[in-house]
């Protein structure tokens, strides 16, 4: 769920009446399953809404890669290191299929970059809280993994094809990721007094975050109902949000852990727990920068791709001098 | 001043010297992980870190057996100070610029390559196994780390220009690796490894081939900067590193994770 608020185009669904006969064709093949190609037709709106939310997620597993990276080098062993290092390499590649998947829909890796560097496309809210401890190893890949997955696992389904295989392929992996994220929780659990105090902390500030990441509720939004006619969103954020909390209020009573909600109860006539809402009010301060790390991720990130300026061009000069050889050769 | 080491004795230090190695250079790439020029580099560096970090694994874990004192490689590379460390001088060097990582990296792979090979002859069965498995690594490394050097000594003014630069503060570094004192004369009497002088040849041939590709020019001969394999006098670097390294271990004694 590294795609929050993505807004669709247009002002509504329209019934299939309403549709032009492109429009009507296009809706009866999504509506009997098949799934679109980058060079079948699709309305521009379509288009435009799957180019944001496919790089709002790929940005997110890029930015994704900076909490986590900041515990590389601190992991408390070679394990926990070689596991840490997989798993972020793991994100770049979601990062690099993703781009792909978007780049079939007629916009290049480096516009989307330029995109996220300058502030025009968002990534996940949750990336923008800081990771202080090794215990928050352990809940990125418990919740906020955990949370990727109820999003991800429907959206291998989703109508657009590139895009379904790429969750295919990123699900396989994040399955992995929040089993280690969970491994790591109870390894601290079980640990000493200073490791559970650890571990309740992190857990303390990663949970509203993560319920965060599905978004507020958008049971009224226009733009979600447009987004699951096409497929391209399959659930509300409320169905998600819930499905999350009943998955994981189990575990963190496994893992000894109290989830910081005192109006956490389980409701038997809905089959599910009723919790609060995390504060909206911060989600749309993180949304529009003010978190508490948004000016450093994206300070890292601009960092990162300025530094790199010389290589990339050095690296194209190269293939262009080899071109000339190649051709003067021949 | 010869001193006579026993096998023993060789035999651990030989793979301190092996593992320090693989671990401190796999610190330092992993350092890079989300700060990378481009996408495809920061999936190689994690690569390649992951790679030496797998590596480190099995060459502590034989130093520990080794040592017989019921140490494991995490106790090795996380309780051990810098004065205990053998890797050399040059994987402990900063990262500096992209330039500058893929030059160490390319210098230490030409290094390593030749020297996993010669230990897949090792007459210890244990070493001949570890060195089989990471010379495949240790290739698609080197590969990978020429083939840079070459794109970048061969592309822009300013990308050639601080490949120069790298080579140049680096290049120092390089002689440590063909340096030899009394464990390694145990060590090759014992056929465990090759003398390092051994390996210098072809080093240098390879040296040359992807130098001249990229034009690049090598650096007048200095003395060779010692002091990292036999753990006489690192640089100022080390320390700094094993202090984030080795900060969980330290701050928490007795903790499993």
């Amino acid at each position: 769920m590294y795609a929050q608020m993505v807004k669709s185009t247009g002002t509504g669904v329209q019934s299939l009446d309403e549709m032009s006969p492109e429009d009507r064709a296009f809706q009866e093949r999504i509506d009997a399953g098949e799934k679109i190609e980058p060079k079948d037709w699709m309305p521009d709106g379509y288009r435009k809404t799957l180019i944001r939310q496919i790089g709002q997620h790929a940005h997110s597993e890029i930015v994704g890669q900076l909490p986590e990276g900041n515990w590389i080098t601190r992991a408390p062993t070679l394990e926990r290191k070689a596991i840490l290092l997989a798993k972020v390499q793991d994100e770049a590649g979601h990062g690099l299929y993703l781009y792909c998947a978007a780049e079939t829909l007629g916009i290049s890796r480096d516009e989307m970059t330029e995109m996220l560097l300058d502030g025009r496309m968002k990534y996940s809210s949750i990336f923008n809280y800081p990771t202080l401890t090794w215990a928050d190893m352990g809940a990125v890949g418990w919740l906020v993994d955990g949370a990727a997955i109820m999003n991800q696992v429907p959206l291998q389904r989703t109508s657009f094809g590139p895009y379904s295989r790429a969750m295919i392929r990123v699900c396989k992996e994040e399955s992995f990721h929040q089993r280690q994220g969970f491994d790591i929780m109870m390894k601290m659990a079980q640990g000493n007094t200073q490791q559970k105090a650890m571990a309740q902390d992190a857990l303390n500030r990663f949970w509203y975050p993560a319920l965060m990441m599905f978004g507020p509720s958008d049971k009224d939004s226009v733009h979600s109902a447009q987004s699951m006619a096409w497929k391209i969103k399959m659930n509300t954020n409320d169905e998600l949000r819930q499905k999350f909390v009943d998955q994981t209020v189990p575990q963190a009573e496994y893992l000894g852990l109290t989830v910081p909600d005192e109006n956490l109860k389980w409701n038997e006539e809905k089959g599910g727990y009723d919790f609060s809402e995390p504060d909206w009010e911060e989600f749309f301060e993180v949304i529009k920068g003010n978190g508490p790390c948004n000016t450093d991720r994206l300070a890292a990130r601009n960092k990162a791709w300025d530094d790199g300026a010389w290589v990339r061009e050095g690296m194209m000069a190269h293939a262009a001098k080899k071109r000339a050889r190649k051709m003067a050769a021949e | 001043m010869v001193r006579d080491v026993s096998r023993d004795e060789a035999f651990y230090e030989f793979l301190l010297r092996m593992g320090d190695n693989t671990l401190i250079l796999g610190h330092r790439v992993s350092e890079w992980c989300g700060h990378a020029p481009v996408l495809e580099e920061d999936i190689a560096l994690a690569n390649t870190a992951l790679d030496m970090i797998g590596q480190t694994q099995m060459w502590l874990g034989l130093a520990a057996e080794v040592q017989g004192e019921g140490k494991t490689a995490d106790d090795l590379a996380f309780l051990r100070d810098a004065w205990d460390f053998r890797n050399l001088l040059l994987v402990e060097m900063p990262n500096g610029d992209f330039g500058q990582t893929l030059m160490r990296q390319f210098l230490f792979d030409a290094w390593h390559v030749l020297q996993l090979r010669a230990l897949t002859q090792s007459t210890d069965e244990r070493v001949a196994a570890i060195a089989a498995k990471s010379v495949k690594e240790a290739t698609y490394h080197l590969d990978r780390s020429a083939e840079t050097v070459v794109a970048l000594g061969d592309g822009s003014e300013e990308s050639h220009a601080r490949m120069q630069a790298a080579l140049d503060y680096l290049y120092p570094y390089v002689g440590e690796m063909f340096l030899s004192d009394a464990v390694d004369t145990t060590l090759v009497e014992a056929g465990i490894a090759p003398d390092p002088a051994s390996l210098r040849a072809e080093f240098d041939e390879t040296l040359a081939r992807v130098l001249g590709e990229a034009t690049l020019t090598l650096p007048e001969a200095r003395r060779a900067r010692g002091g990292g394999r036999d753990g006489k006098m690192h640089t100022e670097h080390l320390g700094h590193l094993l202090t984030t390294m080795q900060w969980m271990q330290r701050a928490y004694p007795g903790a499993t994770w």
